[in-house]
């Protein structure tokens, strides 16, 4: 009976980083469309990371439900549940950018469409590390640290293709300054998803302490 | 009606120890939440009359043999010296455990009634009480460090983990609280044994010794202790003093379930004898200081850090002082019992009974 809950709270858990790891994906998928211009691929790819945002909150909500109302897992539960909400911040911010995408539709000049490609590429690696890390933090904690630093790595790289982006938008003499700020707009907003990374990164390696027995 | 009078300092000093030492045992399991309190209570009880009655008489022995107490009002006198003591002490902030308090009580009643102490055996069961944390901390590094290599082999999923965890702290509490019942039992109702006018008689289709009917009491006395009093002493466990993870908390309650086995089992004593290795004395040990050692060893096996040895040391104080102090109130309030209420404590008062010494089990080398 307790092992059977324990095995659905585990599958859940799973379910939910795939998620996660999904959308990171997708979100690659969805700026390069977005950047070759393949509206249709666009449009689906933004369908499907909102499902998947959707789906992961649902799972979200369930495991916090299941873990406060039958008083599972006492000492790290509080800890559980800021993971997977800094976590769903991740998610939330690669939607809504997508979704900004779609609706403001901003004007990205051919030279610098490779940058922002390069810039998701590295931010979703970010993300993917992140959600190694997590499924570490749930089945083995020694490993945990292997993982975090390729998290800060690739925060580290997505800011210096972020302010090389900026830098050159800002350098150009052929686009308007609303433009300008229209364009590094989004090179912020698709940096931030491997800020929220980070943040997850940096509660993971105080929670992992807490972890030891 | 009146047994039942002389009885109550015992079953006192039965109560005491449920409200104090069940927490030992399963106060950080509830103290974290990962066991409801109802449910520790209920295992703890059940074992502790378990322990209390199946194995209670080894230590139980070992006591008898350091004083034999012969009249009732002596025993109620002794043992509620020993309560007083511990109440007090308590009270001041003192180290302090029944263990030692009924020892020096004991010791209290053989020097009014002016037998002689046998040094030795004196000696040896003091040696117990140093041995015991020790032996926990022993218990408890190794332990640590074997579910730590487990943890580190298996990656058991936190929710997995958490589960296993609280199965094992209930499994790991009913031994504990088992150990407990057969190692303390000789505290509480130790010295009535020999005055207690119980007859054998039999209950549903089994024999029940008076011996076993007084242990009955004693564990049922220290069973009502832990549902009236224990749950805020173990939420204190939990919270305060020490902060153990679960995991932590299942390695403590083990080395601690071992520890006061050891010290109480007649079968193993008997096991070793047979393959003729040295015995453990039966005697009754201080829970509360083999959890100290217990957690102690787990704060070796993070490399000593954050140990106040400052607290050891206190501990160590109380070796002394609370036979001591057990011993001066016990002299005391007996000469008050036989000469201000004109009982009779000591049924002879014969000072050629030095012979009536103590023969606890001599290790048999070889």
């Amino acid at each position: 009976m307790i092992f059977k809950k324990t095995k659905g709270l585990e599958l859940q858990m799973d379910a939910f980083l795939d998620k996660i790891s999904e959308a990171g994906i997708v979100f690659r998928r969805g700026v390069k469309n977005y950047m070759n211009k393949d509206a249709n691929d666009f449009e689906r790819h933004l369908e499907q990371i909102r499902r998947l945002e959707h789906e992961a909150d649902e799972l979200r909500k369930n495991i916090e439900t299941q873990l406060y109302t039958q008083t599972l897992v006492p000492e790290s539960r509080g800890d559980i549940l800021a993971l997977m909400e800094t976590t769903d911040d991740v998610i939330d911010r690669a939607t809504d950018t997508l979704s900004e995408m779609s609706i403001e539709g901003p004007m990205v000049p051919e030279e610098f469409r490779p940058g922002y490609i390069e810039l998701a590429k590295s931010v979703v690696k970010a993300m993917e590390e992140m959600v190694k890390a997590l499924r570490a933090f749930m089945r083995d904690p020694l490993n945990v640290r292997n993982y975090l630093h390729k998290v800060y790595h690739f925060e580290k790289e997505s800011d210096r293709i972020a302010e090389d982006l900026k830098r050159n938008i800002f350098a150009s003499d052929k686009l308007e300054l609303s433009q300008k700020i229209h364009l590094r707009y989004f090179a912020l907003h698709i940096d931030t998803i491997a800020d929220r990374a980070e943040d997850v990164a940096d509660r993971l390696s105080i929670y992992t302490i807490k972890r030891s027995i | 009606m009146l047994i039942m009078l002389f009885l109550s300092s015992g079953l006192f000093l039965g109560w005491s120890l449920g409200a104090n030492d069940a927490s030992n045992i399963f106060g950080t399991a509830v103290g974290t939440r990962m066991v409801k309190f109802y449910t520790a209570a209920i295992v703890a009880s059940i074992f502790v009359v378990l322990g209390a009655v199946i194995s209670g008489a080894g230590t139980t022995h070992t006591l008898g043999k350091l004083g034999a107490v012969d009249m009732i009002a002596g025993a109620f006198m002794v043992a509620l010296a020993a309560a007083v003591t511990v109440f007090w002490m308590t009270k001041l902030s003192l180290p302090v455990s029944t263990s030692q308090a009924i020892v020096g009580a004991i010791v209290g009643w053989n020097m009014f009634a002016g037998k002689t102490t046998d040094i030795n055996a004196l000696t040896k069961i003091a040696s117990t009480w140093v041995m015991s944390p020790v032996l926990a901390a022993g218990f408890s590094y190794v332990f640590f460090q074997l579910f730590k290599k487990i943890l580190e082999f298996w990656k058991i999923h936190i929710f997995r983990l958490d589960a296993y965890t609280r199965i094992g702290l209930i499994v790991i509490g009913a031994f504990g609280a088992y150990s407990l019942g057969a190692n303390n039992i000789g505290n509480v109702m130790g010295v009535f044994v020999s005055v207690a006018p119980f007859e054998n008689m039999n209950l549903w289709g089994f024999d029940v010794s008076g011996v076993e009917q007084l242990f009955l009491l004693g564990g049922l006395a220290i069973a009502v202790g832990i549902f009236t009093y224990s749950k805020r002493v173990m939420q204190t466990v939990g919270e305060g003093v020490v902060k153990l993870t679960p995991q932590s908390a299942l390695v403590v309650v083990l080395s601690q379930a071992i520890v006061l086995f050891l010290f109480a089992s007649k079968g193993l004593e008997a096991w070793l004898l047979a393959h003729n290795l040295p015995t453990i004395p039966l005697v009754p040990v201080s829970s509360s200081q083999v959890v100290i050692g217990s957690v102690l060893g787990i704060g070796l096996a993070h490399g000593g850090r954050g140990i106040r040895f400052r607290v050891l040391g206190k501990i160590a104080s109380g070796w002394v002082t609370t036979p001591i102090i057990a011993a001066g109130i016990s002299f005391i309030s007996l000469f008050f019992l036989q000469n201000v209420f004109d009982q009779q404590v000591v049924k002879t008062i014969d000072h050629t009974e030095i012979h009536h010494s103590i023969d606890i089990e001599v290790p048999a080398h070889g």
